[in-house]
């Protein structure tokens, strides 16, 4: 088994480029929010707000060879993988030049060159397409990795047990994350979901770390151990982020929910616990001023105002690209 | 020109397509030992990486054929019998048949999912369908269900080299059949019928098992002066409609003979094509022969009273050209 060196701590510039990373997907998610409550976006946003810390501190090993899958809730780790903004932006407004073409939207931002196969609607969606990743990398035999991102929900589904089986038996390159964020959609996980998650990846023998998924630091050291053991050839592991999302399952949700399903003494808790809080101290204790975090504010923020702007003002989507994408127009 | 049962056709394809390019990998339940004979041998001659036995978990299985195509590999995902795809449907329906459209066009999926299909062998309901409806629904799959062992190694050849995702099934009751095949790199083209018999007054289009009954009702019907054209569309989807077409503007009149289902079946969308395209060359109403619905029994007796067979198609064309009989008859 496994063991996370505790002592382990990224360099300064490390954990800069993750506080960046982080804070630029809390502010063009943000900026999603209120794009959507002005109605200026067709479809729903799911937001990632509260769960920076869990895709960056992994994403942060990763490299474009490496793949990673997501969830509906899959802004942040398209960002977290070095997913381009205006693109994703784009996307969501339904634009020709969104990265996708307009064809996915919100749940479906994907950007293969990146490695990024795709936010997925389905949920649990991901689990066969990055142990196939996975397989594939094994082939390749090239140290390539595939990160399956899974929120708690997904953890019920049939597939989360047939994909550590293959994946343990076959010896694949593959984490999976679970960022347990304490709701399935609307209903609190406690009532769905029977004993811990850690353990139904135990029964497989391989490595589990339930890590605090609002401190980038520790996912970092648990996905740093998990990706090299990957890498390495000695098989996948099970890594839980407990996290929480400080917005609603869809932004949508205002429109359409009867009552609260969560108190606000919970949502309270939790901003207190602020991933960019945490990321922030960390920053200051590494001995980074205030003026060099500012700095950093300051060009997340004018990236997020200029990349969606530049995403508003693309060409619509065209009809014409939805049979042309239907099939490989290149077949045998 | 050599002589070859369907089986074995498949099983030179499969062959032939893995020494060409070793990019082709094969798995699924129990291709090392094939319980069908199709996957035979293949373990032997390309080893464990590329030819590889699974765990019994279709539905990781047909996510992870997306997974590890989307990273280059053309991936054969053998599920033994047609039923089996149900349980792995979930990664078909949602992504194989989307994720191009839905990444603009940034993924391409050479996956060819094969099984055996069919009923009339008393295997009872849950391994006797004909599941190709459910799959042309679906837009972006191609469809393939061949009938001679020349089209079947043709086909399958076309699939694995292609670029689209394709549900190749063999029509389980012809595996002993019979058929010359020609030398060489026999590929046979998608979206393009065979003519097995031609004639003037009748045209049977006829699915995969189905040409066998086709051709002896054909002999049957030719004998009280009736000649009837029997095609086999080969392929689904795409579909040879100006093919179809052709027939029946020459002959006037249609049946068309499937072991699906009736309710949108196959045939039910070749009678469609017809009626949109060529109504006015129609002098009879479109005749389908199918499997009523219901869940194919298990009795021999109880399974013949439901599935095609000659009779029922010499019944639906004596229901349909019964001038053309007098006519006939009065002149022998």
């Amino acid at each position: 088994m496994s063991l996370v060196n505790e002592q382990a701590v990224p360099d300064p510039t490390t954990l800069m480029q993750m506080y960046e990373r982080m804070l630029l997907i809390r502010k063009s998610e943000e900026k999603l929010g209120e794009l959507f409550a002005a109605g200026e976006l067709p479809g729903g946003v799911h937001l990632y707000i509260g769960q920076e810390a869990s895709g960056v501190g992994v994403c942060t090993h990763l490299n474009d060879s490496d793949a990673i899958t997501s969830t509906h809730r899959g802004h942040g780790h398209y960002l977290a993988k070095g997913g381009e903004l205006r693109a994703m932006i784009a996307e969501i407004y339904g634009k020709a030049d969104g990265v996708c073409g307009g064809m996915g939207g919100s749940m479906h931002v994907a950007d293969v060159s990146k490695g990024i196969l795709g936010a997925n609607g389905i949920v649990g969606g991901g689990f066969g397409i990055a142990a196939g990743a996975a397989w594939a990398a094994r082939l390749d035999n090239e140290g390539a990795v595939a990160v399956c991102f899974i929120g708690d929900g997904a953890a019920n589904q049939g597939t989360f047990m047939e994909a550590l089986n293959i994946a343990t038996l076959w010896k694949l390159p593959l984490v999976i994350v679970c960022e347990n964020n304490g709701w399935s959609e609307y209903s609190a996980t406690e009532t769905v979901t029977a004993g811990e998650l850690g353990d139904r990846a135990r029964a497989f023998k391989i490595p589990v770390y339930d890590v605090d998924g609002n401190d980038v630091v520790a996912v970092w050291r648990a996905a740093g151990t998990a990706i090299s053991r990957a890498r390495s050839g000695d098989g996948p592991s099970f890594i839980e982020t407990r996290t929480y999302r400080l917005r609603g399952h869809t932004e949508a949700e205002v429109h359409f929910l009867s009552e609260d399903y969560r108190t606000e003494a919970e949502i309270a808790k939790w901003s207190k616990r602020d991933p960019l809080d945490f990321a922030r101290q960390q920053l200051r204790d590494a001995g980074v001023t205030d003026d060099t975090i500012a700095a950093a504010e300051d060009r997340v923020a004018e990236q997020v105002t200029r990349d969606a702007e530049a995403a508003a003002t693309g060409d619509a989507a065209d009809p014409g690209d939805v049979a042309r994408h239907m099939f490989h127009q290149e077949n045998c | 020109m050599v002589k070859r049962r369907l089986i074995p056709a498949i099983n030179d394809a499969l062959f032939e397509e893995m020494e060409r390019d070793d990019k082709v990998v094969l798995l699924g339940e129990d291709v090392e030992i094939s319980m069908f004979g199709d996957t035979k041998g293949l373990r032997e001659r390309f080893g464990p990486d590329r030819v590889r036995n699974t765990p019994i978990s279709e539905a990781i299985l047909t996510g992870m054929a997306v997974g590890a195509a989307s990273r280059g590999y053309r991936v054969i995902l053998h599920m033994m019998f047609g039923n089996f795809m149900y349980t792995g449907f979930d990664a078909i329906a949602n992504q194989l048949a989307k994720l191009r459209l839905m990444t603009g066009g940034q993924m391409a999926f050479p996956v060819t999912i094969m099984a055996g299909f069919g009923g009339g062998r008393s295997i009872a309901a849950q391994h006797s369908d004909a599941p190709y409806p459910l799959f042309m629904n679906l837009g972006g799959l191609q469809v393939v269900v061949p009938s001679s062992p020349a089209d079947a190694k043709g086909l399958l050849k076309t699939s694995i080299r292609g670029n689209n995702p394709t549900i190749f099934l063999e029509p389980g009751g012809r595996g002993g059949a019979m058929g010359e095949i020609p030398d060489g790199d026999h590929l046979v083209p998608m979206g393009q019928a065979r003519t097995f018999r031609e004639g003037t007054d009748l045209t049977i289009v006829a699915i995969g098992a189905m040409v066998k009954p086709a051709l002896k009702a054909a002999k049957q019907l030719a004998k009280q002066g009736v000649e009837a054209e029997v095609i086999d569309p080969l392929t689904l989807v795409p579909l040879d409609e100006a093919g179809v077409i052709r027939s029946v503007r020459k002959t006037g009149r249609l049946i068309v003979v499937d072991e699906a289902r009736d309710m949108c079946s196959a045939a039910s969308h070749i009678a469609a094509v017809v009626a949109d395209q060529a109504f006015d060359a129609l002098q009879a109403p479109v005749k389908r022969v199918t499997v009523p619905n219901v869940a194919l029994p298990y009795a021999p007796n109880l399974e013949q009273s439901v599935f095609p067979d000659a009779d029922d198609i010499v019944a639906a064309a004596h229901a349909i050209c019964p001038t053309e009989f007098a006519k006939k008859d009065q002149s022998l």
